[in-house]
Parts: structure tokens; sequence; C-alpha cells
């Protein structure tokens, strides 16, 4: 912290002639910088100007697209030097907890980044206890990271950061969207760990400029361009200023200058009528959790009614209660003094409302989705464009107006979405966090909008907030913790109340009195010894870890974390592990039960012309076969057809007139056969039934016709491996195949995609793991799962079935895990390329249903393909385990059979793999 | 009424830019009506189709070379000769269907008038192949003899002739039959995992929570969904009939491809509104991903389109008859190769309709619960 300049402390941050674009969009326009190392730098500067861009640049997690980046001397253009830089750097993204795993405990996850930096058991025990003394986490290792507050999600994704004891560390705004008092916490939390280790590197960006001035070095942006980068008190002197708020507008270009603060608000006068939102005793449990506790408030028309608490405090939930959203578990909720029930289409036209999470469409533009919320507010289409236009003039979205949301800032997005809300004129505006991650100058925008909204137009906002600037502006505030109301009333009561110098200090005095009562009342329970079961298995999972380690080094533990990691989070999801392995037995039982060629009961009707014993008795050998089943008979062809074409009957005989004595007199009569032919293989047997019974019927005659039949030979089949020719045998083997490639193959085509679209797969791109240990770590948990629903399969086969296994149970089972494998691979290919979840459920299915069924020996042998259906077939690992399943199960076949197959099956479980590690990138674009 | 139908108008064109954002997810789309139909079309025989066979002939003699000879595509493919061993590991490994015996001295114990016998093996797993490539096996070998003998054919011997018609189909042409029911399953797993999915997606983004504060009611959003994707899914089938079926493989359809059009439209309803359904039950992506697949195999594997439903055992007949799959399949057969009228479809009609029926209301009546799961 007290190098002078730059170029005497070691080397550095050096950023030279970096440009980087995403389509025609520039975030970082050819940005040339400096840092020094050993301090800790603030980067500011509103939303939209490259900051998050440039620090996943200098964190290696994006790619280079031009220029020079060298973090710590090393040069981050080169794959290799940036691979042995990475176990260096820390980088926590912006969104809170966006980088945790929600089902894994703060325990786990932490363990997680301090396996995949390879960290040996003992010292990962150690560091994470010391992490969490230090953070106040050490009460709560065992609670899910996705129930945690904001505050507390920030705090563990920092003790997920410094655990490998990094030299850079990278915190991309990781105080948005956290209340005052935890902000206070992580700020104390990062100087105390700076002082354990003060070589340590720190840049952090953020959009509090109060936070900016403890950082010793100070870079801000704008546009894409570095304002200014110095030491913060040389940027106080540099441009005459005394906050750093104030030197930022100084550095702005002179058309951006806009008075930050400074804008009055009028009193409020209470316009009369009804209160616009009344709440008496409000509670909300999910099961046995109890998220809003007894919450009662009045807010009158026109109020600017202001909410605040940490996140997971139960002020979302209350927010849900009065849009309808959420059922009321006991208490009142009123508008306008009715009752809100939930399909009340009136009351809803008056509530604009704006949820926490972004919530409009990123496949729609700015403009699109303005518009659609307009017309669904029944504006009609004319007018509704007019209020668009306006709308993107005065919350400033004109210049993005036809880009996907997906592509802006987190800020400009929340203004899209308050300009959303604001579309309809509503009466009342529930806003939840809505300047959360918005840069001061928008939130003063946004304040204008809300103000002027309020005393011109009396509309009533309800609105939860983090910043305290914000709260002070609201005529009356509410604070809420753990699902309670602490205290309402207007800012200056609240400071007054508590001898408070200012509302913050008031705030923290509020939370630390709750905070102590709570910890010493949860603390206890929190803090259970593992049970014996649990100690055991830890301790074998330890020792297995450190044989795995002796055997593959680095590359192992590393894969094995991910696979580890991937297993919890899949046994905690109990319903998808039912899925996994009920839903292969349910087809299993259903399919090899139900599917079956044995054709029989063919319903046949007759028009006979003849009427005669003879031709009595050539009905009667139909009837008596058990082929066919006779219907009533019909008179003429046209009712013949009738009966054909509507599917009644699937044949019909029609006997000409004179039958009898034709073939008496040796005139060799013709016996008209009628056979649908709408389902070919039907068809085919009925006309070969229809043959057998005429020559049966023919050997009868022989006795009595004039001319014999002769046969001069005997032909003799013998129905090999399933001599009874039961539909059941022959087809479970191939429909566990079919189990085993459409479900295992399901159960991972949605792991990197998933990732992608949740944000966690930027742990993969901040570790020094590589894409191939990502890889085996997510298929070894389901690979493991798929095999067990394959001993499954097998002994619900054999057992409940009673279907023999003749076979080798070794040789089915290596099959079985390497085809299972196979399977596996395929899922996570497909992946890798596909855009969206959708598209992976979609195309996971229709690549393995289709040569599943068809060309993989299922239905149809696949000795019998040709051309292009053959190819599909052998390239497919579903025809090459169906031998083996056919095989062990009705051939009673052995190991010795099948190596050339369990190649091929091994050959395909490593190209799907391979070629999913040749598709997934190990940066961010 | 006017609003419901302005609100699912508006949230159908939001569907639509949803659909079309998704390149990756419309490729596969075409593929499938494309590509995939194709693919089955061409290479899938549901009937004895070059069937393999092995000839173990221990007379070769002119008969049993004969009796080889008269073996021929495309029902089989050309025999192989093979020994004993061969055969065994030939049937063992799915290389052989049919292993064709000759026993030494066959052509002079017939000249002799004794009756000696031709043993064919038959891979009885193969099952749609075992039983008729036996009857036609026994055809060929005792036409093959009859030739060699200068006997009348066994059908010349009888007393009368017969005059056997496949109507609809009257060479019995497999891609007449597997192109349509390709389509036909397309469908199926379309309209579930779309329509599902994108309620799921809407979920997960926290767009549907946003919908519902508005003043759209879940019967708009579900509608909109069925409409949107139905329409999708339905233009596909419909240009894949007619392209891929009717031009490209030139499978003539005898029906009232209009009358298809109404019953497809009908079932894509049934199927879509199954598809929200499962949506409700699975709250996440993964979840209903692994949820759906059992569903739509053994949709599938149940419908007919893949095996006769008149071959099922007599109390899984029952339970199809009530599932919409099975019936649309049905009245596919029925308008598209048989030209049945409505008359004869009115009973596979009403299922399809109530079945979607009913899917609609336990979805919509879970919609709302739905999302205080989230939680």
């Amino acid at each position: 912290m007290n190098a002078d300049t730059p170029h005497d402390s070691p080397p550095g941050i050096t950023i030279t002639g970096v440009t980087h674009r995403y389509g025609a969009v520039t975030a970082v326009n050819d940005v040339t910088l400096s840092l020094p190392a050993g301090t800790t730098i603030g980067l500011v500067g509103p939303d939209g100007v490259g900051k998050s861009t440039l620090l996943g640049l200098i964190a290696g997690v994006r790619r280079l697209q031009s220029g020079k980046v060298m973090v710590l001397g090393a040069d981050m253009g080169s794959r290799r030097a940036r691979e042995a830089f990475l176990p260096r750097v820390a980088f926590m993204p912006q969104g809170l907890g966006r980088n945790l795993y929600p089902t894994l405990s703060v325990w786990e996850n932490i363990d997680f980044f301090a396996r995949l930096f390879g960290m040996d058991a003992r010292a990962r025990d150690a560091r994470i206890h010391r992490l969490l003394d230090a953070t106040g986490l050490a009460p709560f290792p065992d609670r899910a990271a996705g129930h945690l507050s904001g505050g507390m999600k920030q705090k563990v994704s920092l003790c997920c950061a410094l655990v490998h004891d990094p030299d850079l560390l990278i915190l991309d705004e990781p105080t948005t969207g956290v209340d005052p008092l935890s902000r206070q916490q992580f700020w104390t939390l990062v100087d105390q760990l700076r002082r354990e280790r003060p070589s340590m590197t720190v840049i952090v960006s953020t959009a509090y400029m109060e936070e900016a001035e403890r950082f010793s070095w100070l870079v801000a942006m704008d546009d894409g361009k570095v304002l200014i980068s110095d030491r913060t008190h040389r940027v106080l002197e540099r441009t005459n200023t005394t906050s750093l708020e104030a030197a930022y507008i100084s550095l702005l270009p002179e058309g951006k200058r806009q008075q930050a603060s400074g804008f009055v608000i009028p009193p409020y006068a209470n316009p009369g009528g009804p209160p616009a939102i009344e709440a008496e005793h409000l509670t909300r449990r999910f099961g046995s959790f109890t998220a809003v506790s007894d919450v009662s408030f009045t807010i009158s028309r026109g109020e600017i009614f202001g909410f605040l608490g940490s996140n997971g405090c139960g002020k979302s939930t209350t927010m849900k209660m009065l849009t309808g959203l959420l059922d009321v578990t006991s208490g009142t909720a009123r508008l306008f003094g009715e009752q809100i029930t939930a399909g009340d289409m009136k009351t809803r036209m008056r509530i604009g409302y704006m949820s926490q999470a972004f919530s409009l469409y990123e496949e729609l533009t700015v403009r699109q989705n303005l518009m659609l919320q307009a017309r669904l507010y029944r504006i009609p289409a004319a007018q509704a464009a007019q209020r668009v236009e306006q709308a993107l003039d005065s919350f400033e979205l004109r210049n993005c107006a036809d880009v996907s949301p997906a592509a802006l800032p987190l800020g400009i997005r929340q203004r899209l979405q308050l300009a959303a809300a604001c579309i309809n004129n509503p009466e009342i505006l529930i806003l939840d966090e809505p300047t959360s991650g918005v840069d001061p100058a928008a939130r003063d925008m946004f304040w204008r909008h809300l103000i002027r909204l309020s005393r011109t137009d009396h509309v009533t906002i309800f609105v939860s907030t983090h910043f305290m600037n914000e709260a002070a502006r609201c005529d009356r505030i509410s604070l809420m913790h753990r699902g309670h109301v602490l205290a309402v009333g207007t800012p200056a009561e609240l400071v007054k109340r508590r001898a408070a110098p200012d509302l913050e200090a008031a705030f923290i005095a509020y939370l630390e009195d709750a905070e102590g009562a709570m910890d010493t009342a949860q603390a206890a329970p929190a803090a259970k010894p593992a049970s014996r079961g649990r100690a055991w298995w830890q301790d074998m999972a330890t020792r297995w870890e450190m044989r795995l380690g002796r055997l593959g080094g680095a590359w192992l533990p590393r894969a094995w974390a991910f696979a580890r990691r991937e297993a919890v989070e899949l046994l905690r999801d109990r319903l998808r592990l039912m899925f996994a392995l009920v839903g292969p037995l349910i087809l299993l039982v259903v399919a090899a039960s139900s599917i079956s060629f044995d054709v029989e009961g063919v319903g046949f009707t007759v028009s006979d012309h003849d009427r005669t014993t003879i031709s009595r008795e050539l009905i009667d050998s139909f009837r008596g076969s058990a082929y066919f089943h006779e219907l009533p008979p019909v008179t003429d062809a046209d009712a013949l057809d009738r009966t054909i074409r509507n599917g009644r009957a699937q044949m019909a005989l029609d006997i000409p007139a004179g039958f009898a004595r034709d073939m008496e007199a040796g005139r060799r009569p013709e016996v008209g056969v009628i056979i649908d032919g709408a389902v070919p293989f039907l068809a085919a047997n009925v006309r070969a039934y229809v043959t057998g019974v005429l020559a049966g019927y023919a050997a009868t005659l022989g006795r009595e016709m004039p001319q014999g039949v002769t046969v001069p030979i005997n032909v003799e089949p013998r129905f090999a491996y399933n001599q009874e020719f039961r539909s059941i045998y022959a087809m479970t083997p191939g429909v566990i195949m079919l189990a085993l490639i459409l479900i295992p193959s399901m159960l991972t085509a949605l792991g990197v995609v998933r990732e992608k679209e949740v944000g966690s797969i930027v742990n993969l791109y901040a570790s020094p793991a590589s894409v191939g240990q990502y890889l085996m770590g997510k298929q070894a948990p389901y690979a493991a799962l798929a095999t067990i629903s394959y001993a499954m399969l097998v002994i619900v086969a054999v057992v409940v079935m009673g279907v023999p296994l003749k076979g080798s149970l070794l040789a089915l089972s290596i099959g079985g895990v390497l085809f299972v494998l196979s399977a596996t691979g395929l899922g996570l290919l497909i992946s890798t390329f596909v855009g969206s979840q959708v598209a992976a459920i979609f195309g996971t299915s229709i690549i393995c249903l289709i040569p599943a069924v068809n060309f993989s020996g299922l239905l149809y042998p696949a000795s019998t393909l040709t051309g292009l259906s053959r190819i599909v077939g052998l390239g497919f690992p579903a025809a090459w385990y169906q031998i083996i399943s056919l095989g062990c199960f009705t051939k009673g076949l052995g190991l010795g059979s099948f190596w050339r197959i369990y190649l091929a099956l091994g050959g395909f479980a490593s190209v799907y793999m391979l070629a999913a590690r040749l598709l997934l990138k190990k940066q961010e674009a | 009424m006017m609003r419901w139908l302005v609100n699912v108008g508006l949230l159908c064109g939001k569907e639509l830019r949803s659909l079309v954002h998704d390149r990756v997810l419309l490729g596969l789309i075409v593929f499938a009506f494309s590509a995939g139909v194709l693919l089955v079309a061409s290479g899938v025989k549901v009937e004895v189709s070059n069937a393999t066979i092995a000839f173990m002939d221990e007379d070769n003699t002119t008969l049993s070379r004969r009796m080889r000879d008269a073996v021929l595509p495309p029902y089989f493919k050309p025999p192989v000769m093979v020994d004993r061993a061969e055969a065994l590991r030939g049937m063992d490994e799915g290389d052989y269907i049919f292993v064709v015996d000759i026993p030494p001295r066959f052509e002079a114990d017939i000249l002799a008038g004794r009756t000696p016998a031709v043993q064919i093996r038959v891979d009885a797993t193969a099952m749609t192949q075992a039983g008729l490539g036996t009857a036609y096996l026994n055809e060929i070998m005792l036409g093959a003899v009859s030739d060699v003998l200068h006997t009348p054919a066994l059908a010349q011997q009888v007393p009368f002739s017969v005059q056997s018609r496949i109507r609809f189909n009257p060479n019995n042409e497999s891609k007449w039959f597997t192109s349509v029911m390709q389509i036909v399953t397309n469908i199926t797993i379309l309209s579930i995992v779309l329509v599902g999915a994108a309620v799921i997606r809407e979920r997960e983004h926290g767009t549907l929570e946003h919908l519902l504060v508005m003043p759209v009611t879940a019967s708009e959003i579900a509608i909109a969904k069925i409409v949107t994707n139905g329409l999708v899914i339905f233009v596909g089938a419909m240009l894949s009939l007619w392209l891929v079926v009717h031009v490209w493989l030139g499978v003539p359809l005898a029906g009232s491809v209009t009358l298809f059009a109404a019953c497809a439209l009908l079932y894509l309803f049934s199927a879509t509104a199954l598809g929200i359904m499962l949506a409700t039950v699975a709250p996440t992506m993964p979840q209903f991903g692994l949820l759906v697949v059992p569903v739509y195999a053994v949709a599938y594997l149940l419908s007919g389109a893949a095996t006769p439903v008149e071959s099922m055992p007599a109390a899984m007949q029952v339970v199809v008859r009530f599932l919409p799959t099975t019936q649309f399949v049905n009245l596919s057969q029925a308008i598209l190769y048989r030209g049945a009228g409505l008359d004869a479809i009115m009973l596979p009609l009403l299922t399809v309709s109530l079945t979607g029926i009913v899917f609609l209301m336990c979805a919509l009546a879970r919609f709302r619960s739905m999302l205080a799961r989230q939680e």
C-alpha cells in the first residue's frame, strides 16, 4: 500500500491497446493501463462502461481479442502462461452468489474450490476453518448456500475466492445488492485478510463511489475508455474535488456531466381517500420455514414507502403477496381497501411490479419487451407505440432499443425493467430492489421519476432498497429482518430513536441487536457433530482421495473435485434421482410386456356367394385358426370394401358363386382375398397366414377331390434362442438397451448448457482445472447412477419379469458399463454444442431415439440394414450394445464373443468425450 | 373474451420470437422432419427384407444348389455358404437370422420317393423376421424342389386359385408406413418437449411470474404456448408430409389431407397440453428432461407406430385405447391409407380431444401452486 509508483513495485498489471467487442458493441476501447501490484485498486464507473469485461480479461476468463494483458508477469494471451498463472488468481463474478452451488452447503462450496486448486485434506480443513471464523460463518457450515441471505452469499463467495491464497483477488461488484451491515462486514473482512497478506493485489469494481474511497488506487472508466488511473488521493488532487463522486463527474466529457444529486423532494401531502396498501398480520410459510411473520403496515396514496433489510429477510415474499403472486398463509392484505384475490384483473391493472431478478424476455429486444408489456396492459396499439417511444427517451434506453437485454449490463437492464413497470401508468408501483447494481447517475434518474410519479400523479410507491441515500428519500421506511419488521417510521424518526449520526448507523444498530439475539438462538443447533455414518464415509473418501492423488498427481483430484460436487448436487435432488432410476424401470416393464409381434385374432369377414357345404368348410378352416377371428359376414362387394376401409376387419374373403361346382369340375374357381395394407407388417403376416390356412384346407380336400396334393420334402423350422417364440424374451434385452441410451444421455445433456445459463461455468474458466477434468467430473457421477440403473434393470428383468439370463453376467455388465459411458459421453457432447436447455432436451431425444429404435436391432435386426441406415446404425453405440444384451440374455454367450464390441463401445465413449473436450472452450468470448 | 384473444395473440407473437431466436433448436426441428423422416423411411423395413441367410449344404447336388439360388432379394440377402461351426458363430453374433441345413443324400432321397427334411434354424429373437421369413423359405424351398422335379408347384395342385389383393399399399412397401409414423413420432416428442420446456424456461427466468402480475391469466399463457408451438410443429409436419413423404418418397396419400390436418391440430393440442402438465410436475429443467423420456418413449412404443396394437396383450389393448398417441396413429392410418371418412374416426377423435382437455385442466390447476413452490 505504500509503494510510490508502479515502477518501484513488483510487476503489476499492464494492459496495452486492449479492445474488446461483442458483435457490434465495443465494450473496451483501446485501453492502455498500468496498475501496481500489492495494493487495492478500485475500478469505478457507471454500468456498461466495460468494467466487468476488463476484469474478465485480467482474470483470464475472457478470451483476449486484441492488445496485450500482462498480469503479475504472465502474458494472458498465451495459453501456457495463463494456465500457469491461474492458480495465483481468484475471481469472484458479478451477481449474488452466482458462482455458488445453491444446494451445496457453505462448507461444501468452499471445499469444492479448495479441491479445484489441488489442496490436500489437511490444508483444506485448516484453511476453511480459518476463513469461516474470519467471516463469521463458522456457525453455519452446513447451511445450503441457496438459503443464505445476499450478504452471507457474498461472504461465502469471498471465502471460495480466497481459499487457495491467491496473489491477485478480483472482485466484480461484490457488494451490489447487499445490505449495509453485511457490506460493512465484507470490507472489514477484506481489509483484515489483506493485513494478513500485504502482498496480495486486490482489484474491485464498484458502483458505490463512497466505497471506492477505501482503495489506494483508483481507475475510473467511461464508455470503454479509462478516464483516470492514479492513487486515490492524487485523483482528488488532480480534479480539485473533495469526494470521488464529484471527481468522477468532473472527469466526464462535457456533455455527460449532469448534477448527480441535489434534487428537491417536495413534502408529502396525503391526497385523502382510503390507504393504497394495507397489510395486517401478514404471514407466509413455506413448509416449516416462516418467510414472513406477522407483518403489518399501511401505505397512504402517493406515499413513497421504503422497505429495507438483508436479502432473504422476507421483503420479496411480502411484495409477492401484495401482487397476488403468492397466497397468504394468514393475515390480510388489501389494495385500495379491497382484499387481494388471485385472479383479480382489475387490481392488476392498477399495479406496476418489478421483480428483483431480471424478468423480461432476453429473446426480445428492448423495444419489443416494452411493447409487449404495454399491450398486455391493454393499451391500444397506436397509443402503446407512443408510450414506448416516450419510455425509451425518459429512461435513456433509445440507443439500445433494438438490442436484446441479454447483451446489456445489469444497470441498464434494471432501467428497462423500471420503464416496463411504469408503462401502464400504474397507481401502485411495487419495486423489488430496482436500483441494485445500478450506477449512481442512473439511480438518481430513477428517483427523479419516482418522485415525479408520487408527487404529481399520486402514485403510491412501495420500494425495497439497500442504498441509504435512497432510503432517506422515502417518506417512511420499514426495516425487516428474518421475516419480522424491526422498525417503521420516517427516516428522521428512526435516526432519532437510535440516537445515531445517520440512517446507516441507525440501521446497523437495529440489525446488530437483532443479529445478536438470533445468533445465540441459532448457533447451538447448527454446530451439531457429524453423525458416525458420515464420519466413516468422510474417512473412506479421504483415504480414496489420497490414493487417487498418488496415482494421477494433480490431474485426478481435480476431476474428482468436479465429480464430487456433481454427485452431491445429484444426491440432494431426490426428484431427479427418482426419475433417473424409476423411469427406465417403467419403460422396461411397460414396453417389454406389451410389445409383441405375435399376430393373432386378425378380424376377417366373408362374402360367401356360394353358400354350399364346401364353401362353409373353407370358412370353417379360417374359424378354426387361432390367427383369425370371424366378424359378421357381409353380402356384397361394397360392404366388403367398406368394412376394410373403416378398419373393422383386416382381411376379407370373397367366395364366388358356384365355387363348389367349379372346383368339382376342375375349373379352378378363384377365391378373392382382400387384406388391409395400412400396416405392412400386419399385411405380410396375414397374407402368409391365409396361404397357410388355404394350404391346409386344400390338403383336406385332396381326399375327396380329383387331384391330390403331394409334398416331396418336409421343411422343419427350429427356433433357436427363443423356442417358445415369446416376444418378451426377445424384447427385454432390447428395451434395456433403449432405456440405457435414452435416460443416461439425458442425465448429462443439460450439464454444460445449464451451467452456461446459470453462470457457474465461470468457476471452470477461472480455475486451473482443464476442460477434460471438468467433463470427466461431469460424467462420472451420472455414469455411476446409470450403472446402478443398469443393475436394477437386469434384476427386474430376471427376477420380476422372469426373463432368463442365459449367458455371462460379467460379459453383460462390462458391456453395460461401457455403453453407459458412451451414452453419458454423448449427452455431454450434445450439451456442449446446443445453445439452450430446450434444444438440449429435444436434440438428445431425437438423436438417440431414431437410431436406437430403428437402426440398432430393437425391432428390426441390424444385420438386415443396408446403405445409409447401416452406417447410421454402426455409427451409434446402441447397435453394438444390443448384440451384447441379446447375446447374453438369449444366446448364452460369454466374454469371449465380445472383445471387438467392447472395443467399439470404448471407442464411442472416448470419441464423444474428446469431441466435447474440443468443442468446449476454456474462456468466454 | 375479446381481451382474452388479444392477449393470447400478443403472447403468441412473443413465443414465436423466442422460438425463432434459438437457431440450434430450429435446425433440430428441420432435421427431425426432413432427414429424420427420410432416414427412417428409407432404412427401415418392417417386414422380411434383406434377411441374412446361410446355407449348410451337405448334399451339394444340382437340387441343393437350385434351392440355394432360389433365395432371392429383396426378401433375403444372397445366401452365404457356411460349415457347422461358422453357422453357430454367425447366429450367435447376429450375422445370420436363418441357417438352412440340407442333409447329405437329400436329392437321392427325393428321387427314391422318400420325403427328406430340410432343417431351417431360425434366430427367434429377430421377431419381425423369424415367423414370416420361415413361411417364405418354406414356399421357396418347395417351389425349388417342384421346379427341379418338374412337378407342378403346390399352388397349381390346389383345386382352386387365390387372388389376393393388399389394399391401400399393393406392394406392401414399408416406407409408406414408416415415413408417416416417423412424422407422428416427431410431433409427439416435439409437442411435449417444446411446450413443457418453454414453461420451465419461463419459470426459471422469472418471466412467468412477471406475466402473472400483469392482467394476464394462466389460461392465456398456456394457450399461447400451445397455439404457437403447436402451429410451428404443425407447419413442419404438414410440409414434411407433403414434400418429404409425398413428393420425395412418392407415397400416395389416399385420404383427405384436410381431414388429417384437422386431426393433427387436435392431437397437437392434446400433446402440448400434456407437455405443460408435465412441466408443472417437474420443477427444474434437468428433472423435466428425465421425466419426458419415459413418457414419450412409452407413448411411442404403445402407439402402434412401432409394433401393431393388435399384437399387444388383450389388457394392454384396452389401456392403449385411452392414449392420445395411439388414437392419433390409429386415425392417421385410417385417413391417410384407407381413406376413411369422419364417421370411421369419431371415437379416436373424441379420445384425443378429451385427453387434451384433461391434461390442460390439470396443468392450469397446478400453475399457481407451481410458482409458490419454487421459493
